[in-house]
């Protein structure tokens, strides 16, 4: 974004870079269930090309404070924060959605009372954000940035407006299939997580180099939310879920007992 | 029972009205009793400065324990909750104000965990900047590494605190760690 830009006509094609995404995966290295990750080098994503490390990453074993995690609560959050439709003068325009699901470890245990946020685009597909130059309008009753805690199932809930797709300088008429950003935490530190939830059936997904840097189709599969008749409410607003599995956790004696 | 996990995604260019909050640098206020900076600069394999990154630290406080007290979004000037989070600036520079966490297990060198989160960055990484001293030596993950990809999880003390430079890329490439593979099982 802060690059110089580059005439349109001198950026890759969409063409050249699905037939990138398509060759890197047929890449072995990108095959099976080591890629539950996305590929930190992924060339079709360009601004990735300087910005992934080189060597692999060290694995080492969690020390005391990393198998912590800062904890959260009603004093940080205000429950009015998990709704990013009020607060301003105006409703926002667009569809009003509820995005709702829970937050579980790699042992299927709820993740409980642990910050959710969430960022995202307007339904113009405009952020409220100096960086962002696409000519769609700003909406005066919408910021899009909301916070939330899970409850003790791991529940968490959000009412916002469906995000628009915007366009971004990747490539030529390269353009974001339509996403809401998260950021959540586990019990563990190591379980730190930032990735976008997409919605179903958008025909840019299959377009998308960071969608498509996770080479595994099951995995990067997860990130896409389902449409969920019990969610939507009548006469409100149409409903989202996604769950977010968060890896690994920390093993409680009674499942080291499980586990052998 | 094993859940297939969630895979991540980059931050990208537009978290700074999503994540970004009054005091989020600021572990204790700057200034205070025993505070010092925890600074340095965030670089590309390019070695260019990386405007646009999200640092988080979560650590111990200096006597090595552990806390479990909540405001790091709202401080209260008050309670230390170990827990910070900083963007870089246009120069790539990020700079907390915080404590000297003290080691969380005997024999072992104390370190701030650390996040790093990018536009270009597909994924977050985890890093740890290592306070030097005696047990630097001794540390067998530090000795597992080779020399010269130690020094890069090392924090230099300076007047203000600590300096410790994120390099994504390149010949002194940070040491970025993972830790799945190994059931983490308390001890
Ligand atoms: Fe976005």
């Amino acid at each position: 974004m802060s690059s110089v830009p580059v005439p349109a006509s001198r950026l890759p094609t969409q063409t050249a870079i699905s037939a990138e995404i398509a060759t890197l995966h047929q890449d072995p290295r990108c095959a099976g269930a080591a890629q539950q990750r996305p590929r930190l080098d992924f060339a079709p994503y360009r601004s990735s090309l300087t910005r992934h490390p080189t060597k692999d990453l060290h694995h080492v074993d969690p020390e005391t404070i990393e198998r912590a995690a800062p904890c959260f609560g009603h004093w940080d959050v205000d429950p009015l924060e998990a709704d990013l439709t009020i607060g301003h003068a105006g409703e926002p325009i667009g569809e009003r959605i509820i995005v709702t699901g829970r937050v579980l470890d790699g042992h299927g245990r709820p993740v409980q009372g642990q910050l959710v946020e969430v960022w995202q685009a307007n339904a113009g597909g405009r952020y409220v954000h100096q960086g962002d130059q696409h000519p769609a309008p700003l909406d005066p009753n919408f910021t899009g940035a909301g916070r939330t805690l899970t409850d003790d199932a791991g529940w968490y809930r959000f009412t916002t407006i469906k995000p628009g797709p915007y366009p971004w300088r990747n490539h030529n008429n390269a353009w974001r299939p339509a996403h809401v950003h998260f950021s959540l935490f586990g019990t563990d530190f190591t379980q730190r997580l930032v990735t976008q939830m997409y919605f179903p059936g958008d025909p840019l997904l299959a377009l998308d180099p960071i969608y498509q840097s996770i080479t595994d189709p099951e995995a990067r599969g997860r990130l896409v939310a389902t449409y969920d008749h019990d969610v939507t409410t009548h006469e409100w607003a149409t409903g989202y879920r996604w769950d977010v599995v968060l890896s690994g956790g920390t093993s409680t004696p009674l499942e080291q007992e499980d586990d052998q | 029972m094993r859940l297939a996990p969630t895979p991540g995604q980059t931050v990208g260019p537009f978290f700074h009205y999503g994540l970004p909050y009054d005091g989020d640098r600021n572990l204790v206020p700057p200034g205070s009793t025993g505070s010092i900076a925890l600074h340095g600069v965030v670089l590309d394999g390019a070695g260019v400065a990386v405007p646009d990154a999200l640092i988080e630290v979560w650590q111990a406080r200096p006597d090595g324990t552990v806390s479990r007290e909540a405001g790091s979004i709202r401080r209260d000037g008050w309670a230390f909750t170990g827990f910070g989070r900083t963007s870089t600036g246009r120069d790539g520079r990020y700079v907390f104000s915080t404590l000297e966490p003290g080691p969380t297990e005997p024999a072992r060198p104390a370190f701030w965990a650390i996040t790093v989160f990018a536009r270009g960055l597909l994924d977050g990484l985890f890093t740890r900047a290592y306070i030097p001293g005696p047990d630097i030596d001794i540390d067998p993950f530090l000795a597992s590494l080779p020399h010269e990809r130690r020094a890069t999880m090392l924090a230099q003390p300076g007047d203000r605190g600590y300096r410790f430079d994120i390099r994504l890329q390149g010949q002194d490439e940070t040491v970025f760690l993972r830790f799945d593979g190994s059931e983490r099982r308390r001890p």
